[in-house]
């Protein structure tokens, strides 16, 4: 027998291999024994399963094994789970087991509807169809390239197309949309100036895939770029003419995986599963060499060797990151003296003491320092991205914290911007001004830690932050970072209700909903929209809180009783007399259990899954204190430069 | 003729497509046979063996498979002119 178990680079390139998962020794037996336990541990040990390096066959077996287990147990899944359609020109079926298991890795259940060959038109315009009977929450459009740029056809009639159906989708449906953009598999006819003949149908191909571009952004559509991802590993390892002409399969299996690793994470990132942070090693992942031991002068860093060049490149990734809101911690075993000699004094380092929100360097296990790390920037272990060159390191953290996403990395630093760039943790719809300044907005949260534990008494710590708190309803201009809010806050949210932008949208504009934005500045500089409040109209003359959250960062500062006076007075204004609060529990929001009885409301009941419903009488509310002025006006726009 | 090798490789490849260990492939073993291997399952199935036993089939080929025996031939035929 062939060796299964070698994943050589030829055969399985680093996209399409998912080579930045680790290999499972006995992978075989691990199967098996998922298959036999309770539900309680069987879908950890199935996300084990999917989060290790395998081939298409293998990931098939795995998503039959869980699709039985699921009919054998039905509805025992701990995992959230995503209606999606995956509507489309060609075969789609073989695409299904690595949608689903890229899902799992994020800790989503997908279901999956595809609908009969070829209808699409015609399941979008009725709202008879199955399509509608299924409720997608998002919908992908995934059309061969024959379909999106057809022999004779022109760009416009396509955009005019996809219009259309993303129109329907988003409106009709309530969907978010996914749009796979054409794979560029059209044959040249006259080599490199191809672009010079327009009737050239690769051509015509790539005007389309510009049009959608351009299009995408202006409806909310998300898009899974494959004529982008092809171009990493070649179009050629993902077209399979033979497959297209015997059964209508322009994705190869060998790329179905890495297909499926795409679109969930845009289901990932609509869901907040997105990492947050990335955390990073220092010696030999950052440098070359060992700082404790080779010193400033010692270390492989910068022009002048191949292996310093390399670690420079990784640095300036990183950075680059950062720069779009990815917030840098650093975990090292190192003397703390030593590991911070670099970033202070280091000519070639591109990476300083400022860019990094937490700095650990200790001799403690690093599965403990993680969690230091997450507890420090208030956020969960399973947004940490850790980057570790010690194969030992990254197998502890596998164990110890399943959670946290552990890439395999290449012996050669060359390759570790190309494996980080191709593993995808940061996938993001789009960018807000909050995401371009969180480092500067943790920088100046730990700068406020540092007054916390200098300050004795509370109280005269938060007047002495000097607080503003800045509320305004939603307006078209705060809807991205709403949105974006809405979507990725876990902890503090009372009723963790997801809405996609078109939603926020028609809430925006619809006339019954109550809405506020906030935003926090302090002496530290500017928070940013830090909450969200939706509340509609009950028949008792009342109020329905049907989502309230706020971020983490500005937890324990009186922030909650100040946005509650802001909505109590609010309600008052429009003549509602009662307010009612409703907590739904979910794994991570149990910081909430207590929220609406510390602000005074009386519970109403407690329903059979944990819910409280809550009530709070307006004539006997007089307001809470709060130690922060209140303005009106101007809660979306971040100021810039910070003060710290 | 194929090596009960082949089969046996053969057999270890269908067990994994369709997640069945209970598959004893004969040279009469057809589609209706094996639960699952239908016309999408196929493409897969093939797929599958030539990824596993690193041979690669011609599109015309795939019309005239039948039954696993014939596969048997074709899989015995294309190692066979590997090794030489």
């Amino acid at each position: 027998m062939p060796n299964q178990d070698s994943f050589a680079e030829e055969t399985w390139p680093l996209t399409l291999g998912l080579g930045w998962l680790p290999e499972l020794p006995s992978w075989k037996d691990l199967l098996q024994d998922a298959r036999r336990q309770a539900p309680e541990t069987a879908f950890a040990a199935f996300q084990k399963l999917a989060n290790t390096r395998m081939d298409f066959i293998r990931a098939g077996q795995l998503d039959k094994a869980i699709q039985r287990y699921l009919a054998d147990h039905p509805a025992s899944s701990p995992f959230a789970s995503v209606r999606l359609a995956l509507l489309g020109s060609g075969t789609l079926s073989h695409l299904l087991p690595g949608i689903r298991l890229a899902a799992l890795r994020r800790g989503l259940l997908v279901d999956i509807y595809t609908g009969p060959y070829g209808m699409y038109r015609q399941e979008l315009t009725d709202p008879a169809s199955a399509l509608f009977a299924f409720r997608p929450e998002v919908v992908c459009f995934s059309f061969d390239a024959e379909h999106l740029a057809p022999a004779g056809g022109s760009p416009e009639d396509t955009l005019a197309n996809l219009e259309f159906c993303w129109r329907t989708a988003g409106d009709a449906l309530g969907a978010a949309v996914v749009q796979q953009t054409a794979l560029p598999r059209f044959p040249l006819l006259m080599g490199s100036n191809e672009d010079r003949f327009p009737q050239s149908r690769a051509t015509v191909l790539r005007v389309v895939n510009e049009r959608i571009r351009a299009a995408s952004a202006a409806h909310g559509v998300s898009l899974l770029s494959v004529d982008t991802w092809s171009a990493v590993d070649g179009v050629a390892s993902w077209f399979p003419h033979g497959l297209w002409y015997s059964a209508k399969q322009e994705v190869h299996p060998r790329a179905a995986m890495f297909y499926g690793e795409l679109l969930g994470r845009l289901l990932g990132a609509m869901r907040g599963r997105s990492g947050k942070c990335l955390v990073l090693d220092l010696d030999n992942t950052l440098w070359g060499g060992v700082i404790g031991d080779d010193g400033l002068d010692g270390i492989a860093l910068g022009q002048g060797s191949p292996a310093g060049e390399a670690f420079l490149a990784m640095q300036r990734y990183a950075r680059q990151l950062a720069e779009r809101g990815v917030i840098l911690a650093v975990c090292s075993k190192n003397d703390y003296s030593n590991a911070i000699a670099p970033f202070e004094r280091h000519p070639e380092m591109v990476l300083r003491p400022a860019d990094i929100a937490c700095f650990v360097a200790n001799w403690q296990d690093k599965a403990a320092n993680l969690r230091v790390i997450a507890e420090t920037l208030n956020i969960g272990l399973d947004s940490l991205v850790f980057v570790d060159d010690n194969p030992a390191e990254r197998r502890l953290i596998r164990t110890e914290l399943p959670m946290v996403a552990v890439p395999e990395l290449p012996e050669d630093p060359a390759g570790y911007v190309a494996t980080l760039s191709a593993a995808g943790y940061f996938e993001a719809l789009h960018l807000t001004a909050e995401d371009t300044s969180r480092t500067l907005l943790y920088r100046a949260n730990r700068s406020r830690e540092a007054l916390r534990a200098s300050s004795t008494d509370l109280g005269s710590y938060l007047q002495g932050l000097a607080m503003q708190l800045h509320w305004s309803p939603f307006d078209s201009s705060g809807l991205k970072r709403i949105t974006q809010l809405i979507n990725k806050t876990n902890q503090f949210n009372l009723t963790t209700r997801r809405y996609t932008e078109a939603e926020t949208g028609s809430i925006l504009r619809g006339p019954e909903a109550l809405t506020l934005q906030l935003r926090l500045t302090d002496v530290h500089g500017d928070n940013g929209m830090i909450g969200v409040i939706i509340a509609y109209p009950r028949p008792d003359h009342g109020l329905l809180i049907d989502t309230w959250l706020m971020s983490c960062r500005v937890l324990g500062r009186g922030v909650e009783q100040a946005a509650l006076n802001i909505l109590a007075e609010q309600a008052r204004v429009r003549g509602y007399t009662v307010l009612h609060g409703l907590y739904r529990p979910s794994p991570k929001n149990g910081m909430v259990r207590e929220h609406y009885k510390a602000l005074g409301f009386d519970l109403v009941r407690t329903l059979e899954d944990g819910a409280t419903e809550w009530v709070l009488p307006l004539d006997r509310f007089t307001g809470l204190p709060a130690p922060m002025e209140i303005l009106k006006g101007d809660a979306c726009h971040p100021a810039m430069s910070m003060s710290s | 003729m194929p090596s009960s090798d082949v089969y046996e490789q053969l057999t270890e490849i269908f067990r994994e497509v369709f997640d069945d260990d209970t598959i004893v492939l004969t040279p009469e073993t057809t589609a209706a046979d094996i639960r699952d291997w239908d016309s999408a399952n196929h493409i897969s199935l093939i797929v599958s063996i030539e990824t596993r036993l690193k041979i690669k089939f011609k599109t015309f080929e795939l019309e005239s498979l039948h039954n696993v025996g014939h596969l048997a031939e074709l899989v015995q035929a294309k190692l066979n002119a590997k090794t030489t």
